[in-house]
């Protein structure tokens, strides 16, 4: 593992493989009484959010408690950021308080990269969300939520997605979800399927690991997961598409859709939804929605992320048991 | 002022001759010439070029004298060879005024290190609503012969028409900064393969190129002459090369980096390489040296635009956009250019200084080197290669996409009218 996690794109299949299979563990000690581990004791997590998202957050911040790290959380908003503060003052204030590893999540792609890479701080540095950049403890959840329901949660450990039609449909040009499942499914051995109005594409595509379509009815039949992604209603008023109706109607996944789909596929979202837009109720409610555990998920993964960077060589699980008992 | 004889400089790239200044005139050119009463200058092995004339200058002063001022931008610019720069009009105030432009021409005067000849805006503010006082500023004790919205387009079609119109009354040229707004609503960089992995607005090449025919076909139209800024894509080299084969009036500049940076350095997110124009790809920056070479593109003008370091030292979006350029642009200019074979030295000073003297006419500024004319000289030691350490810049501002890298050629000698501006490397 390197020192930071940027981008999906930075993890070999070893790499994810590992994040998997730690994430594996981390979901089991949730499953106990006491949901707490000593690993990152001691250490200070800082979660400098300078865009709102108070999920990832929580998912963090819940995440590092359970690795018993002490956590600051950092919100932009009301602070010295907004008197114009820069980033790197922000990120050396923190650091000279202590702070082990930063927790970023910024509005401008490439912010987390410019933090772990200037010489501005030593800490390592996880990147949250950033611009229309990355967000790869998102795909890593993501690959975690699909190994966990396609492969199983004992039959997956050591496994990748080899040979996984995953088909991920929206607003491709303005999602940093869809850019970190691309690199992270392609490393995984997965077949990803972009599907979107050709609008919503960024022009450049084509050197992505992917194929692209503009046809969701053709594609659901070859899938393995449907990853439907949140459409902003106002990207209607830039001529993105004529309408939420017809963007709905010819984009979104409704009950007669998700019938089309292979009878163990799952559908998946990274949440907010949008309901009614990109996908109807009755699809978010039943049960091939993975939505309720894609968030549970969230939080193993965060601990394993967190767990591998910072927790050195010491097994995170066994040594636990032991002060369990 | 005194005699110089500047010893067995090869002029223009050619046969080593010497040549001698009396007073701000070159007296005499050729082989064994009396060093009697001269201060001597030893230029074996070096190219002696006509003072280099840069149209397009960011000085920055005045109102953001943070980042330069007219005296330390021309003393940059003394450092890189140029004895005049055109200075750009988006200052703080916009130098929409005969006000401004004279300050700015005064300040330039009185420090010496090269002449300072202030571009005029085309319109109130660069706002691109209202025409500026074009003829008042031409009238003025600067001369304005060039106007610029630079930075922003004057992206109006009627007010463009009508700018292209009236300045035809004095011998003016618009120089426009090509950037379709609308298509360029939110760019950070070029758009394409590396903006859609980095998730970076992007920066069409179309948005260019839409305006450079718009321009063209308007400057025909009204049969007006127009100077496009620095040119950035194959696109719009294919579109200046079919206007010129029609005749139209039309000149072109590049910039050194886009002949020799592409969009694959953005993937450090490092804002030292944000500009705009955005650095293109490979394909682009081939086109473009190759049109540079046939005369498509008539110049090589450096977009000189000097940032504070907290306004690089940050993060992509919030960074300013543009890089220095006056004391690498002849390096750079070597590098891709002469070191490739594209170009030879006489081509480097057609390029960089007959040329952009006589788009904006610039009197006494593009002369031959030859007895007569004024003594407005650069000496290079072109043998030179060494890493660019922007430590030693002349400029306020340290905003070079090239730290670090190695570089040929080296402005030894600047003389303005005779006088030495720059000697050994050193600014007087």
């Amino acid at each position: 593992m390197q020192r930071h996690l940027i981008s999906a794109a930075d993890l070999t299949r070893d790499d994810a493989v590992l994040i998997l299979d730690t994430a594996e563990e981390m979901a089991r000690v949730a499953d106990r009484p006491i949901k707490k581990l000593p690993t990152l004791r001691g250490r200070t997590i800082v979660n400098l959010f300078f865009e709102d998202s108070t999920r990832t957050r929580i998912s963090f911040e819940a995440a590092e408690k359970r690795l018993s790290a002490d956590v600051i959380n950092f919100s932009a908003k009301g602070s010295s950021v907004s008197k114009g503060e820069s980033l790197k003052d922000t990120a050396q204030t923190l650091e000279a308080m202590g702070v082990d590893a930063v927790v970023i999540r910024h509005g401008a792609s490439g912010a987390p990269y410019r933090l772990a890479n200037s010489g501005w701080i030593d800490a390592a540095v996880v990147n949250a969300g950033d611009g229309t950049h990355q967000h790869p403890t998102q795909a890593l959840l993501d690959a975690f939520t699909m190994r966990r329901r396609l492969i199983g949660p004992d039959a997956g450990i050591g496994q990748d997605l080899e040979g996984k039609r995953i088909t991920i449909v929206g607003d491709v040009l303005h999602s940093r979800v869809a850019r970190s499942n691309v690199d992270l499914l392609h490393t995984l051995g997965a077949e990803v399927t972009l599907v979107a109005p050709p609008t919503l594409m960024p022009v450049g595509i084509e050197s992505w690991p992917c194929e692209v379509s503009y046809d969701l009815d053709s594609t659901l039949p070859k899938s393995d997961a449907v990853m439907m992604l949140r459409v902003q209603r106002e990207r209607m008023n830039a001529a993105f598409f004529p309408t939420e109706r017809e963007y709905s109607r010819r984009y979104g996944l409704d009950g007669d859709r998700m019938a089309r789909m292979p009878e163990h596929a799952v559908v998946m979202h990274p949440g907010p939804m949008v309901r009614g837009m990109e996908i109807t109720a009755e699809v978010a409610d039943s049960d091939r929605c993975t939505v309720v555990e894609q968030v549970a998920n969230g939080v193993s993964i965060r601990m394993a992320v967190l767990y591998l960077l910072l927790g050195g060589n010491e097994p995170a699980v066994t040594q636990t048991r032991t002060e369990e008992k | 002022m005194s005699k110089i004889l500047i010893r067995g400089a090869k002029v223009l790239g050619g046969e080593p001759q010497d040549v001698l200044i009396d007073g701000g005139t070159i007296a005499e050119v050729g082989a064994g010439l009396s060093a009697e009463g001269a201060e001597v200058v030893e230029a074996e092995g070096k190219v002696l070029l006509p003072g280099l004339v840069d149209l397009h200058t960011h000085l920055r002063e005045p109102g953001r004298e943070d980042s330069e001022t007219v005296l330390t931008g021309t003393r940059a610019a003394a450092s890189g060879g140029y004895t005049t720069v055109f200075a750009m009009a988006n200052t703080f105030p916009v130098a929409d005024t005969a006000g401004v432009v004279e300050q700015v021409w005064r300040l330039g005067k009185e420090h010496g290190y090269c002449d300072v000849q202030p571009i005029g805006a085309v319109t109130v503010g660069l706002e691109g609503r209202k025409l500026a006082e074009l003829g008042a500023m031409h009238e003025s004790a600067a001369g304005v012969t060039v106007f610029s919205d630079d930075g922003k387009c004057v992206h109006d079609a009627v007010i463009m028409r009508r700018a292209l119109e009236y300045v035809k009354a004095f011998g003016g040229v618009v120089a426009q900064h090509a950037q379709e707004p609308r298509l360029t609503e939110g760019a950070e960089m070029n758009e394409g393969v590396v903006s859609a992995q980095l998730g970076l607005g992007g920066w069409p090449a179309v948005a260019e190129e839409s305006i450079i025919a718009r321009d063209v076909l308007l400057a025909d139209h009204v049969g007006s002459r127009v100077h496009i800024c620095h040119l950035s894509t194959a696109g719009s080299v294919e579109i200046v090369r079919w206007a010129k084969s029609r005749g139209i009036a039309v000149t072109a500049e590049v910039t050194p980096h886009h002949l020799l940076l592409t969009d694959e350095l953005v993937r450090t997110y490092n804002p030292v390489f944000k500009v705009n124009p955005p650095l293109r790809t490979e394909r682009d920056v081939m086109a473009l040296r190759e049109a540079l070479a046939d005369g498509t593109i008539d110049i090589v003008a450096t977009d000189h635009a000097p940032h504070p370091h907290e306004d690089k030292d940050c993060e992509w979006a919030a960074a300013a956009m543009g890089m220095v350029g006056l004391e690498t642009a002849l390096s750079v200019v070597q590098e891709t250019m002469v070191d490739t074979g594209l170009l030879d030295w006489a081509g480097v000073a057609d390029r960089m200084s007959f040329k952009p003297a006589q788009i904006g006419q610039a009197k006494g500024h593009g002369r031959p080197v030859s007895a007569g004319e004024p003594a407005n000289l650069t000496l290079v030691d072109t043998a030179y290669r060494g890493p660019v350490d922007p430590a030693g810049f002349a400029s306020r501002s340290r905003n070079t996409p090239y730290e670090g890298r190695e570089l040929p050629g080296r402005v030894t000698h600047t003389w303005l009218r005779g006088k030495a501006t720059l000697v050994d490397g050193k600014l007087t």
